[in-house]
């Protein structure tokens, strides 16, 4: 291969789309590793704090897209105290002294400001797509900086975003000229909307394919948009309240877009808008209800039974078992399927319990990825539900009641999740709830040979628990741990293995500042983290009275060494 | 052409939630102490001598037991979703039926107010002779009588059940 021309060498590597087979070809030597790193287009960088963004656009300065990660996951459930870190602002400088030729960025869980954005906005001339999930710290005035000045932005998608309000001058601030979108996500913008704008935005984006819409939009003005976007294949509704007879006028518009396969949205949602909806269902596969609460088991019934195609299911636990039986005899393409909470504690009849799950997996063997929220659960039912659904790459259960056991033997539920995990063998994301003891474990680690995410809560008897899980889970790359049993122990007993994995989070264990810092002597290439800050809300968890006791750690691999941009709270040992 | 006090019925969506202690007697016709899981199971189960012991938490955790975190649900949905109890209320004879938020009200007679607003045309709440409040028709003066269907099918009365299990 050495005696190829570079430009030969190179060629062959574009058919690498994996980034773990170009980073394994760039390390064959030296020729190969400069081929590789000056025709690389893409990177991902799974935690911002593994590596210096300065470092990594010097190695590939043609980068065209970048995604970039920043918080724990379990930062999404307000465990990770505010000020933690995750800045966006290094990253966007980084790349606009070395990397020109930047087309897209995508971050997630970043903490990312005006001044960012308005940087980026100004420094990218072919810049087109920018894609934040989870960020925080900007307002709309940093999007009017981007509608402003991103001249050929094709996709602008806010995903779950903590905004500032500003106004809604930032959508008139994308020019006349501007032509090129193909999708628009601003559904987690809270204040209104300029309509007119909007309209005027859509009709001269011939090319638009996804449209997401916010609360603020009414039903006359989506009926307005959708007769401009024939070829739409993705609409986010605004609020659905109005009275019928604007509904009237949206059904007609509806007709026109013949392309569409997804559907989400519904604020407010009033049952009166289900039927206008009917003609869409056939072609559906794709639906997310899970933020309407105002429709209840049989409008969602209605709606949902004539989804024959349904792929992806998105609904809130007012569904019901009832409910979910009729999905199952509907919706047999059924792929991935979430169910999320109406009412976030604990007590209550169960809405949703074992009986829907079981129920959805002989219905639907295609399933393939699960987010199941529900009051109680059996061994026997997880047993059926892993005979019928082998396939499951991510299964994540959350039983309300933390430690709850089997609803009917009133056992753990070792034996349910220890079918799931031997029977899906494609299993690559799982996490587990209810009363579970150390055997669970046991299972993960001799079964869960392709798990790469685990994550656990209130869970198992001793450091058995957690070392099986380290010693048997060859792929694991995330662990996220809270309020289980384990010690310093567990977290020595097998120190090497954190160089394979990108990051382990422990919550409300047994863990002591003497354990991670030995930790952190004896592996040097790891940034332990550990913070003891006190939560601002008045739910206190108990400290147990030792002064040692970490009460959040946080620990990953690092090539950059010690972040200098921590704060008080956090120290890095 | 008799008069029949006329039904307005509230169906109940899903069970109490208010995390405040929690008596076993809402929604559900049942002997006191025994548990509505068992009398589910009753028809479900294959070995009916199998040993089943009591479910394991009948009674919610109070507030101090909600957990910083959990369950693991992300910020914006759980700032999306109201915490309302929303239940359908229908009146025979009215075309249209309407939502309330149980939550919004701290009690039944409050709720007898705003169902008296919601179906003006229909009835009005006027203080009977035993003090308790009651619906009654504007144009007869013939009695509404608040009904709901609990999670089992059961039609019950309303204002029974100590108004903060609700």
């Amino acid at each position: 291969m050495t005696y190829f021309p570079e430009e030969v060498v190179e060629h062959i590597f574009s058919f690498l789309p994996l980034h773990s087979d170009r980073n394994t070809v760039s390390l064959v030597c030296r020729v190969w590793y400069e081929v590789e790193r000056l025709s690389r287009r893409a990177v991902f960088v799974g935690n911002c704090y593994a590596v210096r963004p300065e470092r990594l656009v010097q190695r590939f300065p043609n980068v065209r897209t970048l995604t970039v990660k920043g918080k724990p996951h379990f930062a999404d459930f307000n465990l990770v105290p505010p000020d933690w870190g995750g800045y966006a602002g290094p990253w966007i400088d980084a790349a606009a002294r070395s990397c020109m030729g930047l087309e897209e960025l995508r971050m997630k869980r970043m903490v990312v400001l005006d001044e960012n954005l308005e940087l980026l906005a100004r420094s990218f001339p072919r810049f087109k797509a920018l894609v934040l999930i989870s960020c925080e710290g900007f307002s709309t005035d940093g999007l009017a900086a981007i509608a402003s000045h991103c001249k050929l932005l094709r996709e602008l998608d806010l995903q779950e975003n903590d905004v500032d309000d500003h106004g809604p001058r930032w959508l008139s601030c994308f020019p006349d000229s501007c032509t090129s979108l193909v999708s628009l996500n601003f559904a987690c913008i809270k204040g209104e909307v300029n309509p007119g704008a909007l309209e005027r935005l859509v009709a001269r984006s011939p090319n638009l394919r996804s449209l997401r819409l916010n609360r603020s939009v009414s039903v006359d003005t989506l009926s307005k948009i959708l007769v401009r976007t024939p070829n739409l294949e993705d609409l986010g509704t605004g609020n659905l309240t109005d009275e019928s007879e604007s509904y009237l006028r949206l059904s007609s518009a509806l007709e026109k877009c013949k392309m569409l396969r997804s559907l989400s949205g519904f604020w407010d949602a009033s049952p009166i808008c289900v039927p206008f909806i009917y003609p869409l269902c056939h072609h559906l596969t794709g639906l997310n209800l899970s933020y309407t609460p105002t429709l209840d088991y049989s409008d969602l019934t209605k709606m949902i039974s004539r989804c024959v195609k349904l792929q992806r299911l998105w609904v809130l636990d007012c569904i019901s078992d009832k409910g979910l039986q009729v999905v199952a005899s509907s919706c047999k393409d059924l792929q991935e399927l979430r169910v999320f909470p109406s009412d976030f504690y604990v007590a209550g009849y169960s809405v949703v319990t074992e009986e829907g799950l079981v129920a959805i997996s002989s219905g639907c063997p295609k399933l393939s990825s699960l987010l199941y929220f529900c009051h109680q659960m059996t061994n026997e039912a997880l047993i059926t539900v892993a005979k019928n659904c082998p396939n499951f790459i991510r299964f994540r259960l959350c039983i309300l009641e933390p430690k709850k056991p089997d609803a009917i033997t009133n056992q753990p539920l070792d034996e349910g999740f220890g079918a799931i995990v031997r029977e899906c063998k494609g299993l690559r994301r799982l996490s587990i709830s209810g009363l579970l003891t150390d055997k669970v474990f046991m299972d993960i680690g001799k079964y869960g040979k392709q798990l790469e995410m685990l994550s656990i809560a209130f869970a198992g008897d001793s450091d058995k628990g957690m070392m099986h899980v380290m010693n048997g889970c060859k792929n694991l790359r995330k662990l996220e741990i809270r309020d289980s049993p384990f010690s310093d122990v567990a977290l020595l007993g097998n120190v090497a293995k954190y160089e394979t994995m990108r990051s382990l989070w422990m919550s409300g264990c047994n863990v002591t500042l003497k354990g991670c810092q030995v930790l952190a002597t004896k592996m040097p290439m790891l940034n332990v983290e550990i913070m003891n800050e006190l939560d601002e809300s008045s739910e206190m968890e108990e400290n147990h009275g030792d002064p040692s006791r970490v009460d959040k750690l946080y620990v990953y691999r690092t090539t950059a060494g010690a972040r200098n941009d921590a704060p008080d709270f956090v120290k890095i040992l | 052409m008799s008069e029949e006090p006329a039904r307005s019925s509230t169906e109940s969506s899903s069970a109490a939630s208010s995390g405040l202690d929690f008596e076993d007697t809402a929604l559900t016709l049942r002997l006191p102490g025994s548990d509505p899981a068992d009398r589910k199971r009753a028809a479900s189960t294959s070995d009916p001598a199998a040993a089943r012991s009591p479910r394991a938490s009948d009674a919610p955790p109070s507030p101090k037991a909600r957990v910083v975190g959990w369950p693991p649900v992300s910020r914006n949905r759980r700032i999306a979703l109201p915490r309302g109890k929303f239940v359908k209320v229908a009146v025979a004879g009215a075309p249209y039926q309407r939502k309330v938020d149980l939550e919004a009200y701290a009690g039944y007679d409050q709720l007898l107010a705003a169902l008296q607003d919601k179906f003006t045309a229909h009835f009005t709440v006027r203080r009977g002779a035993n003090e308790e409040m009651q619906l009654v028709d504007v144009v007869s003066g013939a009695e509404y009588v608040p009904t709901y269907e609990d999670n089992y099918g059961d039609w019950m009365l309303v204002g029974d059940v100590p108004w903060r299990s609700v």
